[in-house]
């Protein structure tokens, strides 16, 4: 059975607290904190973007399962702040990782889905022998507008899932799909922020999808919540992917250790695969994940995951893990946050 | 505008540090050659690829603050000369690292960053960057 | 058998060195050519050959072909005679000058013209910068965010912590330009700078600041080059040149075998001082290539006054006007200023007049003898030469 081969992550090392941003809007940090529950979320560099965080994501995936270059058949970067709208992110990571000549590779979007649509492409071509190994990647430096409700979460971070069939260290057994075209967040082209629903994102949105997947899913597994050890959702906030795991029935212990965002905030595309990432960590063989990530626009993909017992012949540590990437940090004010995002304009023939 | 061949033909060096090593007195060099300074003609047809490991230590570093255009966003900012462990030396930015807890001869490994943009819609030209060992 | 004809120079003149909003590079370079014609008692028709010097014209001035240049508008093209541009970095004066005198020493002239001029304040100083680091290894230093200052910061950054010299001996070689420059009609700068002052100057490239690096001047600076033969028939007085030597090192500070030795340095001064039959003791003063403070330091023992590390023993006192070795008795790079393709040939200038006993309240105590020293950037080239005094 084709599954993950090897993962690995990448989140940018700075770090803005929601105080922060309060402070200069004027609003009440704990409101902010309790409304959304978001402790921190992460800041990239600026000479960090999509690509760079992507290589390194893939790099890691490539330490962490020992794969060759080689041997990488396909490359899938799924995001919605690819550096350019026209020549894909996937070609920089080929290149990046000295992937051969003879490559299939394309970019993804579908919102913070981008990433798991690329883990299903890959999966497919697996299943049909195209491939031996390929990856996805879901990765994002996504930009909330300044003053918005947004700008306390949208974050950055990216993360490289290798499937294939052999030395599989945990098995897809089954995954699908919904699809509806629902507007409740979206960016049009040129646009530089996206629009946020309000309220609209709730219950037609993120609720409709994640739960008909996860209920779909379980249901063509024949499983409930309590055959799992993990659950991973997509996570914009703290609260919207532990309202989804009670309402289906899933416990505190089920959830948190996929639930980063009060950490890092929304990494978007890289969210639900950062979450599957940090729970590969602490996974022993045997144990059962239920993986399911939503995209604006709207849709859900859902996984069954079982771990296998060559997750233990693997050196975990090989590349960072998620809690190595959220312990090294370091904190930024406002006025950083604003030159790394680009928030505050150069001059002319600056940039 | 319009700087493509110069950067993209440099893609495998900058990207994944790819050094040429001589064949014939075993010396590795990067930024790469086509002629060994050492061997001179003996190195014809000798000079091969090898991709090196990314890390190494610190000869000398300086906060730059007077930075052309293409850096002002990230003034000040941090250029060393680091000794690669395979032996060539070179010169590239630390980033991410806190100004104070920089030293010669601390331990660095690579990372892949942005370097330059050609304006807001040409090319973007990544490279090698180096972060202290932690 | 073939003689090798001896070579002095006759006459000298430059332009002041600073900002020179209202004089464009042709204008500089001819007021500085016409002042040497005069300075030496000839007429233009009697220039055989020109050599211009110039290194960032085409990119800043939008001006290449230097040489071509300055004989248009000198009237020397009118006549056909030869001209040559020569590019070697900021070592391009030096390397203009060697061109000339191996012209001359090889029989196949017997005058000719040495032209150096640069306008480094025609574009924004950001712009300036950027295109200085073109003088560097473009692809694998400039590209990365290397600026020529950064280079030398790196360089005084290793060179402080091995040798256990601070700041304020950087500063040192600075504040002996100021003071020499305060008496030089021509420099740029000529204000007395203060070690205090020196050391907290804003920051350039850690750990040097403002006040050890060389500003970006405008300038232009002439000599008249004559064989022996033409000296001998025409009873002119001439300085002559008893040593020209040229060396190389990697372009890149990255792959040097030592970031505080200059090899080039060390190999065209060990050159110079065979040829000349004179040791670094011997030498009556230098003018050496201070485009940074630490460079200076460095050149002083790469030249042979100081072991390697020493340089601050030789700090504050001995380079003085009156010390045991003068250094840049013009005011140095900076602050008699840097406009790069002029600085190696304005040396010759200040020598000129101190070998003459023409430079007074300048001058060093009868001479015998001045070594000059120009080079490029971080030390990929350099030129020596020493002269000899009457």
């Amino acid at each position: 059975m084709s599954g993950i081969v090897s993962y690995g992550s990448y989140i940018p090392k700075y770090r803005i607290k929601p105080d922060e941003i309060a402070r200069v809007w004027g609003e009440d940090p704990e409101s902010i904190r309790n409304g959304i529950y978001i402790l921190s979320k992460s800041v990239p560099s600026p000479d960090e973007d999509v690509a760079t965080i992507s290589v390194e994501a893939a790099r890691n995936a490539m330490k962490r399962g020992r794969i060759k270059p080689a041997d990488i058949g396909s490359i899938y970067v799924g995001s919605e702040s690819h550096p350019y709208a026209v020549k894909p992110t996937a070609t920089i990571v080929g290149s990046a990782i000295g992937a051969n000549f003879d490559l299939f590779a394309a970019d993804y979007e579908f919102a913070c889905k981008a990433g798991t649509a690329g883990m299903q492409n890959v999966m497919a071509m697996v299943d049909s022998g195209m491939i031996k190994y390929g990856m996805a990647i879901g990765a994002d430096t996504s930009q909330g507008a300044p003053g918005d409700a947004l700008e306390y979460s949208a974050s950055a971070g990216g993360t490289a899932m290798i499937i294939g069939r052999e030395k599989v260290i945990a098995e897809i057994n089954h995954t699908l799909s919904v699809t509806s075209d629902t507007p409740d967040f979206w960016r049009r082209e040129g646009q530089p922020y996206p629009t946020h629903g309000e309220r609209f994102t709730g219950e037609p949105a993120y609720f409709r999808h994640t739960i008909s997947a996860s209920k779909k899913l379980m249901e063509r597994a024949g499983t409930t919540p309590k055959d799992y050890k993990y659950a991973v959702f997509h996570q914009p906030n703290g609260k919207f992917p532990t309202r989804a795991a009670k309402q289906l029935g899933f416990s505190d212990e089920q959830f948190k250790d996929g639930l980063l965002t009060p950490q890092i905030g929304n990494t978007y595309s890289a969210a639900m695969m950062t979450g599957l990432s940090a729970v590969l960590d602490i996974a022993q063989p045997g144990d059962r994940i239920l993986a399911v990530s939503f995209g604006s626009g709207a849709g859900s993909d859902a996984f069954d995951l079982t771990v296998t017992d060559e997750i233990e012949a693997m050196d975990r540590k090989a590349a960072p893990t998620i809690k190595e990437l959220l312990s090294k940090v370091m904190w930024v004010d406002y006025a950083i946050y604003a030159k790394f995002k680009r928030k505050i304009v150069m001059g002319d023939n600056i940039e | 505008m319009g700087e493509l061949s110069r950067f993209w033909r440099e893609s495998n060096h900058r990207y994944r540090m790819v050094a040429i090593k001589c064949d014939n007195c075993n010396q590795i060099y990067f930024p790469p050659r086509d002629v060994c300074p050492k061997c001179h003609r003996e190195s014809i047809g000798k000079m091969h690829e090898t991709e090196l490991s990314g890390r190494g230590e610190i000869v000398s570093y300086t906060i730059v603050h007077d930075a052309p255009p293409a850096f002002m966003r990230q003034r000040p900012y941090v250029l060393a000369l680091i000794k690669l462990d395979e032996g060539p030396t070179i010169t590239g930015q630390i980033v991410d690292s806190d100004h104070e807890a920089l030293e010669i001869g601390k331990r660095v490994r690579n990372v892949f960053r942005k370097v330059r943009e050609d304006g807001k819609s040409g090319i973007i030209q990544y490279g090698y960057k180096f972060v202290l060992e932690e | 058998m073939i003689t090798l004809n001896d070579v002095y120079i006759i006459g000298a003149g430059e332009t002041k060195f600073g900002e020179l909003w209202e004089r464009s590079l042709r204008e500089l370079a001819t007021e500085a050519g016409l002042r040497a014609i005069e300075s030496a008692g000839i007429y233009s028709r009697d220039v055989e050959v020109l050599y211009g010097s110039n290194t960032l014209g085409g990119a800043i001035n939008a001006q290449n072909d230097i040489g071509g240049l300055i004989s248009d508008f000198a009237g020397l093209a009118h006549n056909n005679i030869p001209a040559i541009s020569v590019e070697a970095s900021t070592a391009s004066g030096g390397a203009a000058v060697r061109e000339a005198y191996l012209g001359i020493r090889s029989g196949e002239y017997n005058v000719a013209a040495v032209g150096g001029v640069e306008k480094l304040t025609d574009l924004y100083g950001s712009e300036v910068l950027d295109l200085t680091s073109t003088l560097l290894d473009s692809e694998w230093e400039g590209f990365f965010g290397a600026t020529p200052a950064a280079i030398a910061a790196l360089v005084a950054q290793k060179y402080m912590k091995d040798f256990k010299v601070d700041r304020e001996s950087l500063a040192m070689m600075s504040v002996n330009d100021h003071m020499n420059a305060s008496k030089n009609p021509d420099a740029h700068y000529r204000n007395v700078l203060t070690v205090e002052g020196a050391v907290s100057s804003t920051m350039v490239a850690e750990p040097l600041g403002m006040m050890d690096c060389s500003p970006a001047s405008d300038g232009a600076a002439a000599i008249i080059l004559a064989s022996e033969e033409y000296v001998k028939k025409n009873k002119i007085h001439g300085i002559r040149i008893l040593a020209s030597a040229v060396a190389q090192d990697y372009l890149a500070l990255h792959s040097r075998k030592s970031i505080y030795r200059f090899d080039s340095t060390v190999v065209a001064a060990r050159n110079a001082y065979k040829k000349s039959g004179l040791k670094p003791d011997d030498i009556s003063f230098a003018e050496i290539h201070d485009s940074y403070s630490i460079y200076g330091l460095i050149e002083l023992e790469d030249l042979g006054f100081a072991k390697k590390g020493e340089a601050k023993s030789l700090l504050p006192d001995d380079i003085k006007l009156d010390g045991r070795i003068p250094i840049n008795p013009s005011g140095g790079l900076k602050a008699k200023g840097n406009p790069f393709g002029a600085t190696g040939v304005g040396q010759f200038v200040e020598a000129f007049q101190q070998l003459n006993g023409k430079a007074k309240e300048r001058q060093v105590k009868s001479p015998a003898n001045a070594l000059l020293h120009s080079m490029a950037v971080s030390g990929s080239t350099s030129v020596v030469h020493i002269l000899e005094g009457n």
